[in-house]
């Protein structure tokens, strides 16, 4: 945007119907300059331009996937809706979990900032998924990052990671948020696209939902938190919708935002207190596209009118251009539509927060949102058209032509080893790989503490917070995806993410009750992209119908590729569950010598996809694990009903490393042993086979028939590996007539990788 | 027994704490960084968190707080107060506790299960520890790294004035391994970790941290 002496009025835009405007240059195709031109019955002016090409971008109008995310609400059954008391739209989705309390949850990405700039962009990350579920009414409770670099020994991995890392923690832990688990992958594909994806749980009361509606002609608009500042003009259209190798124009510059993470705190504080007081009647946060979404959102959702001053906006930086101004995603601010009387309690609360407010404009009947600029209208547009009703496109897909080498190219064929001995070197090889290794580097930058009710946190398989200090009600949460199972199979990989989340929630104790996804994928306008997408969607969709589980909310990631080359697809998918009284959650370690130690599910010979066929052949192909919901669904019962019995000691999914990593984390965990013999498969396909619908448990002898008879009762096949045995300096993992690994070796070997690696990076 | 918690902007443990001072039996009374009244409390905890988000320098904005003049006096009066964190770090900006703390040595902020051994049982925030106990708590900081310049530290180890000390690896390059040291009087401790995340078995590594907020209990009652 260059800074003009003559303001571009809607008076002058019908005047001059001749002139170029630059809509190319700001990612607007030719039929869709056509269209809005239809829309106005002229051409748009500046201002209007820029709010069109910002909020018809990928990353705000969904303009590739809507057609596809109508699976979600389309499968939608009585029983899943029995929950939902906000579902997909809003800025989250609400589910009730008990005792007059809900929970709001999303995830949300904010992959191409956070490689341009990592530490910013994941800061800003963190602070927009915030704002969404403050936004909602709620007190933001707890965080989760979901993070995807390239491979730990490239050097830019050594640039991102770090400062993904840092970023994360440095909003977070100064927002006072408890980080409670997430992902750390490492995979060539994501080595010029990292994915960063943060998910925001908060907790209201059901009367407590706010909705980012405008109504009531002459209730005030009010826009309080930051000034207005330069910073991430432009972000959404142009970093979210090219690739980089097509930013260079200088008019596309990508900018990244610049986040305040106290000015986010004093936000969140400051708007609870005008909740409780009951001084907000609509409200929505500026993210993405800024004031030119927040206003036409606003109106279009009320279905009513606005009209806005833009001049009285504060800024940081007065030369700013009204279009600027309308594209800018400053970070920290926040819009709410508030009645006129209430308007003065309103900037009293504001003011002892220390957070400056601004009456800017009033909601009108007139269908209508115009914005005026020093005494002239330079906006005059139906809000729904910019908002809500822009291009939708059927795009073009094809399954690859491939995929059929890639599905036949099976890791069952992979050599195995043999003996004891290499087995035993493979269990320390895969616990000491970079994606299957000890995460604390990563996690010990996270305060996991704060708030004071978190029962669960990394490196358990879901956090758990307890939401309700006097019942001891709380919420389990878990993000999951295996992107190469995604790769072999789209349909199938997705499901296997959802039941990886919904299984590492109910093993903690809590039933799942709701989903939130955040879809990574390469460039839409590829048919073999858009093909894995479509497929994962229905996947994800035909899943969540069988576990009878809603997705609420989430986001869609496109162009994560670098030039031709796409990111492995992947949706990453957070399960949210909710348990009575979190002191009958179940930790993942051993809690001492003499428990006895089962082995939940069925183990069959799947290699395919695994981390033993990365890490020991470098080989992905093949199909992936069989999914098997009705399974993962009689676990869960299982799981979910031991738990409120309180009888087991420890619980662990799993999942990538098969059985060989889950002992290795049970037993690290608290340093407890454990002896046990394979049952009578192939050793190796029993230690490193990643068949679904199993978990590792362990639990005092006296129980043990009680288990069996809940295994018998839900059909869950149960085989008795053996016991815990030993602490200390004696403790290992024995695994009879093949190998034993004393614990102290084992844990030199997974908990050196990342250290060694990034540290003095 | 009132003991207040006083809010800044950017107190983020303030509600741990309050939590804290309840289950220890007293009534926590919020204090709000704007006022100078002290709402007639006992004793006083400044919490941990980024007051006025770190600006500047941490702790040096709080300290120009009005409430912080008045906890100041009491403090020089003898009211016990207990800087945790970000706390601590106002205690030191405030003068109420020598040296500083800077930037962790590893540049990285941390977060874990910290062991520490209780040096000192004659403050009022830790009388009802055993002297040399080894206690663990949680360790969350950005800037934890005591520094002090070489006569004050030899006074506060010749005065027995360091509190608590790290066990094990140092994780923040604090200087003689200080969590923790106290004023003369023994009424003003300041400390990096936080014994408010350490009052429950379900929501943090046990209980080790209880003691601080019934230690303040009896000092208040034998004042």
């Amino acid at each position: 945007m260059t800074t003009r002496l003559v303001l571009d009025t809607v008076a002058l835009a019908g005047e001059t119907p001749d002139v170029q405007q630059p809509w190319a240059d700001l990612g607007l195709k030719d039929d869709e300059y056509s269209q809005i031109r239809a829309i106005l019955g002229r051409r748009p002016s500046s201002s209007e331009l820029a709010m069109y090409s910002v909020m018809w971008s990928e990353h705000c109008s969904y303009k590739s996937s809507k057609v596809h995310l109508r699976r979600f609400g389309e499968s939608l059954t009585d029983a899943m809706r029995q929950r939902l008391l906000v579902g997909i739209g809003e800025n989250a989705g609400v589910v009730d979990v008990g005792d007059g309390l809900a929970v709001t949850f999303k995830i949300e990405s904010h992959n191409h900032p956070s490689y341009v700039e990592p530490y910013q962009g994941a800061a800003t990350g963190v602070g927009g998924i915030v704002r969404d579920i403050l936004a909602m009414g709620a007190r933001p409770v707890a965080l989760l990052d979901s993070l995807r670099v390239g491979p730990l020994d490239a050097v830019d991995t050594r640039r991102v990671l770090p400062g993904v890392v840092a970023g994360v923690g440095g909003y977070g832990n100064c927002l006072g948020l408890p980080n409670v688990g997430g992902e750390v992958v490492f995979d060539p594909s994501y080595a010029g696209n990292p994915l960063v994806n943060a998910l925001c749980v908060g907790v209201l009361r059901h009367d407590e939902v706010h909705l980012a509606k405008a109504s009531g002609a002459g209730n005030r608009v009010l826009l309080y938190g930051a000034a207005t500042g330069g910073d991430g003009i432009g972000g959404v259209s142009v970093l979210a919708s090219e690739t980089f190798e097509a930013a260079h124009r200088p008019a596309k510059r990508p900018s990244v935002q610049v986040g305040d993470p106290f000015m986010e705190k004093l936000l969140i504080e400051c708007t609870l207190e005008l909740f409780n007081g009951q001084l907000i009647t609509g409200i929505q946060d500026l993210g993405g596209a800024g004031l030119s979404c927040a206003t036409s959102e606003l109106a279009s959702s009320g279905g009513s009118g606005m009209r806005i001053q833009l001049d009285l906006v504060p800024l940081r930086d007065t030369s700013l251009t009204p279009e600027e101004i309308l594209m800018s995603e400053s970070q920290e601010r926040m819009m709410a539509i508030v009645e006129p009387q209430q308007v003065q309690p309103f900037l009293a609360v504001c003011d002892r927060w220390g957070v400056e407010a601004t009456d800017i404009g009033e909601v009108t009947d007139s269908g209508r949102l115009v914005i005026d600029w020093q005494g002239q209208r330079i906006v005059d547009v139906p809000p729904g058209s910019v908002a809500h009703d822009g291009p939708v496109y059927e795009r073009p897909l094809c399954r690859p032509a491939a995929h059929d080498a890639l599905a036949s190219d099976s890791a069952e064929r992979l050599s195995r080893p043999g003996g004891g001995a290499e087995l035993r070197a493979t269990v320390l090889a895969l616990a000491a790989s970079p994606n299957l290794c000890d995460r604390s580097w990563v996690t010990d930058q996270y305060d996991r503490y704060v708030q004071g009710n978190t029962v669960l946190a990394q490196p358990e398989d879901a956090g758990v917070i307890r939401i309700d200090e006097g019942s001891g009600r709380g919420v389990a949460v878990s993000t999951d995806c295996n992107a190469r199972f995604v790769q072999l199979d789209p349909y199938a990989g997705a499901q296997l993410a959802l039941a990886e989340a919904y299984r590492n929630v109910a093993v903690s104790g809590a039933r799942p009750i709701a989903v939130t996804d955040c879809l990574n994928f390469g460039s839409p306008e590829d048919p073999g992209v858009m093909w894995q997408f479509a497929e994962a969607v229905r996947g994800l969709a035909d899943g969540c119908r069988e576990l009878e589980i809603p997705v609420t909310g989430g986001n869609v990631s496109f162009y994560n590729q670098t030039g031709d080359t796409a990111i492995l697809p992947t949706p990453v998918v957070g399960v949210l569950g909710v348990i009575d009284d979190v002191r009958r959650r179940t930790p993942i370690g051993f809690t001492g010598p003499g428990c006895a130690v089962y082995l939940l599910g069925e183990t069959r010979d799947e290699l395919s996809g695994s981390e033993w066929a990365v890490v020991v052949h470098d080989h992905l192909g093949g199909h992936p694990p069989a999914v098997d919901l009705a399974a993962e669904r009689a676990l869960a019962d299982v799981m979910v009903a031991a738990a409120a019995e309180r009888l087991l000691s420890s619980a662990h999914d799993l999942s990538e490393g098969g059985l060989a990593q889950a002992l290795v984390e049970s037993c690290l965990r608290r340093g407890v042993g454990v002896g046990i013999a394979l049952p009578g498969l192939d050793p190796l396909v029993a230690l490193f086979s990643e068949s679904t619908s199993r978990a590792l448990v362990s639990l005092p002898t006296t129980q043990e028939v009680r288990l069996a008879e809940l295994c018998s009762e839900h059909g869950v096949p149960s085989t008795r590996l053996g016991e815990t045995v030993g602490i200390g300096g004696a403790a290992e993992i024995d695994v009879a007539a093949l190998f034993n690994l004393p614990l102290d070796e084992l844990r030199a070997a997974w908990s050196t990788t990342l250290p060694s690696a990034l540290d003095n990076a | 027994m009132r003991v207040g918690v006083v809010t800044f902007p950017g107190s983020l443990d303030d509600v741990d704490a309050r939590r804290a001072v309840r289950l220890a039996g007293a009534d926590a009374v919020p204090l709000w960084h704007g006022t100078d009244e002290l709402a007639g409390v006992d004793a006083v905890v400044l919490p941990g968190g980024f007051s006025y988000g770190d600006y500047l320098r941490c702790g040096a904005i709080a300290r120009f707080s009005p409430v912080m003049g008045a906890v100041t006096s009491a403090a020089r009066r003898g009211m016990p107060v207990l800087g945790i964190c970000n706390g601590f770090q106002i205690l030191c900006e405030s003068n109420l506790l020598p040296g500083a703390l800077v930037r962790n040595d590893s540049r990285r902020f941390v977060c874990r299960d910290q062991g520490l051994r209780i040096e000192n049982t004659a403050t009022a925030w830790t009388s009802a520890y055993t002297l040399r106990e080894e206690v663990t708590l949680v360790l969350k900081n950005g800037e934890g790294g005591y520094v002090a310049n070489a006569a004050t530290l030899q006074r506060l180890e010749d005065e027995g004035r360091v509190v608590a000390r790290y066990l094990g690896d140092n994780p923040n390059g604090s200087m003689r391994e200080i969590a923790g040291i106290c004023n003369e009087r023994g009424n003003v401790v300041g400390l990096m970790p936080h014994p408010e995340h350490a009052v429950n078995d379900l929501c943090g590594p046990g209980t080790d941290g209880s003691r601080f907020f019934t230690s303040v209990l009896s000092a208040v009652v034998a004042a």
